[in-house]
């Protein structure tokens, strides 16, 4: 079959189409179950996070050795020619003279587009400042698919931090594209932006704000949990805002039995450790799945043919 | 009093006719930024049968192309582009939005990548049920027109 991810940059949520992310996801499943071809074998991947981040660094980088590729990188701008002023663009076009694809993550919103511009091999964003993420969003889809056998029509409730939460803002994107019914619960200060509202609108996508976490585990197949950040209140206002939003095994009693909870990860409070004995509890899974996804995209953007994916 | 006193006519040039109040000084601006050392005529607050009042600027020596006016476009939609050539308009257009500004604006989103690096901004024109927003290319934050006024 025609790979239509091959030599394909991965910057945002949105250049991916229903049947690409799909694809990914059909890719890491197999991948999970049955382990994975060298598909990177006497590949060198550039990993270069001129920004540090431990979880996607790692991921990124098991993925590629279990790929059985080379890597080269660093793991924060500290010892880097960016140090020196160096431009971005020059930074990317030297790298990409070096190596067969490109692993980014920087602080500058727009800084992987730009990259993808100058570079001569893919780039894929391991995220730019609050902007996009998308190898989280994978992982994330993967993880819904996996534990719900489908990604179409489910109710799935995003709470916590929906204004800046990035991985709320793409996931919520993406599963736009498989007829969702979306929950919100957040404070009124960190409700989804207004511009994603008016996105869901525009596409007839149904969501409602609901007023507690109890309601909202009722109605979901999938409770999607995020951290509301200390620093966006003060510290009186945060301990009462905070309470409101933390999940515990308790609320979990009405919960319908396929319904998971999912959370990107690092949680401070926001969910109870007695939730993580609970049958509804995902995340770690789904961190687990991070290096999956990772697999599975690498290989699709570095390989024409996936045997994998001709045979199935 | 006759529009046509109020700011003197040009033998050849273009005049940018019924700009919105206000935003007269903001091409004005864009002009200057284009070409330092055009020669410009500024009239603001003029009387206007149509919007009460407008703004109007004339450009001695320079034609403007299309392209030229839609860099304008954002502070005045529907201003009208006249092109003179021996005191008489030759040609004349609106201005019309383009699909996209590249090189014009700065994106208002200040840890977007395209302030430090040597490229130009681009933003692409999104306009929905009369409401014109502007999409960087680079950070993907959609801004209001209003922004950049």
């Amino acid at each position: 079959m025609a790979n239509p991810l091959y030599h394909k940059n991965i910057v945002s949520i949105t250049d991916l189409t229903k049947s690409e992310l799909e694809l990914i996801v059909q890719l890491a499943s197999i991948i999970k179950a049955s382990g994975s071809q060298p598909y990177l074998q006497d590949k060198v991947i550039a990993s270069c996070f001129f920004e540090a981040s431990t979880r996607t660094r790692l991921s990124f980088e098991t993925a590629v050795q279990r790929l059985k590729g080379s890597l080269i990188g660093f793991s924060d701008s500290s010892n880097t020619s960016t140090r020196k002023g160096e431009t971005l663009s020059d930074s990317i076009t030297m790298i990409s003279s070096y190596a067969d694809a490109i692993i980014m993550r920087h602080p500058k919103e727009g800084a992987a587009r730009l990259a993808s511009e100058v570079s001569t091999v893919p780039v894929i964003n391991g995220g730019d400042g609050a902007n996009q993420h998308p190898t989280q969003t994978l992982l994330d889809l993967f993880s819904i698919a996996e534990c719900q056998g489908t990604l179409s029509d489910l109710k799935v409730a995003f709470v916590g931090d929906l204004k800046y939460g990035r991985t709320v803002h793409s996931l919520a994107q993406a599963l736009s594209l498989f007829n969702p019914k979306f929950y919100f619960i957040a404070p009124e200060a960190l409700k989804m932006p207004s511009y994603l509202e008016r996105d869901l609108k525009e596409h007839g996508i149904p969501f409602e704000y609901l007023e507690s976490l109890e309601e909202g585990v009722q109605k979901v197949d999938i409770l999607y949990m995020t951290r509301v950040q200390k620093e966006r209140f003060d510290p009186t206002e945060y301990m009462h805002i905070a309470s409101k939003y933390v999940l515990t095994a308790e609320m979990l009693q009405g919960a319908q039995a396929n319904m998971k909870v999912l959370h990107p990860l690092p949680r401070v409070d926001e969910i109870h450790p007695d939730v993580d004995a609970s049958e509804h509890a995902y995340y770690f899974q789904q961190a687990e799945n991070g290096v999956y996804a990772r697999q599975a995209l690498l290989s699709l953007v570095m390989n024409e043919e996936i045997k994998e994916l001709t045979d199935a | 009093m006759r529009e046509t006193m109020a700011v003197e006519a040009i033998k050849k040039g273009t005049v940018i006719d019924h700009i919105p109040t206000a935003q007269g000084l903001n091409i004005l601006a864009l002009i200057q930024k284009r070409d330092a050392n055009a020669q410009v005529t500024v009239g603001l607050n003029l009387p206007s049968k149509g919007s009460g009042r407008k703004d109007i600027i004339k450009v001695e020596g320079w034609l403007f192309s299309e392209e030229d006016a839609g860099e304008m476009a954002l502070y005045a939609p529907l201003a009208t582009i006249n092109i003179i050539d021996n005191y008489k308009v030759v040609k004349k257009f609106k201005i019309g939005l383009p699909d996209s500004f590249v090189g014009i604006f700065a994106c208002p989103n200040s840890n977007c990548i395209s302030h430090p690096e040597p490229v130009p901004s681009r933003f692409k024109v999104v306009k929905k049920e009369q409401k014109v927003r502007l999409r960087c290319h680079y950070c993907e934050r959609t801004f209001s027109d209003s922004l950049f006024k």
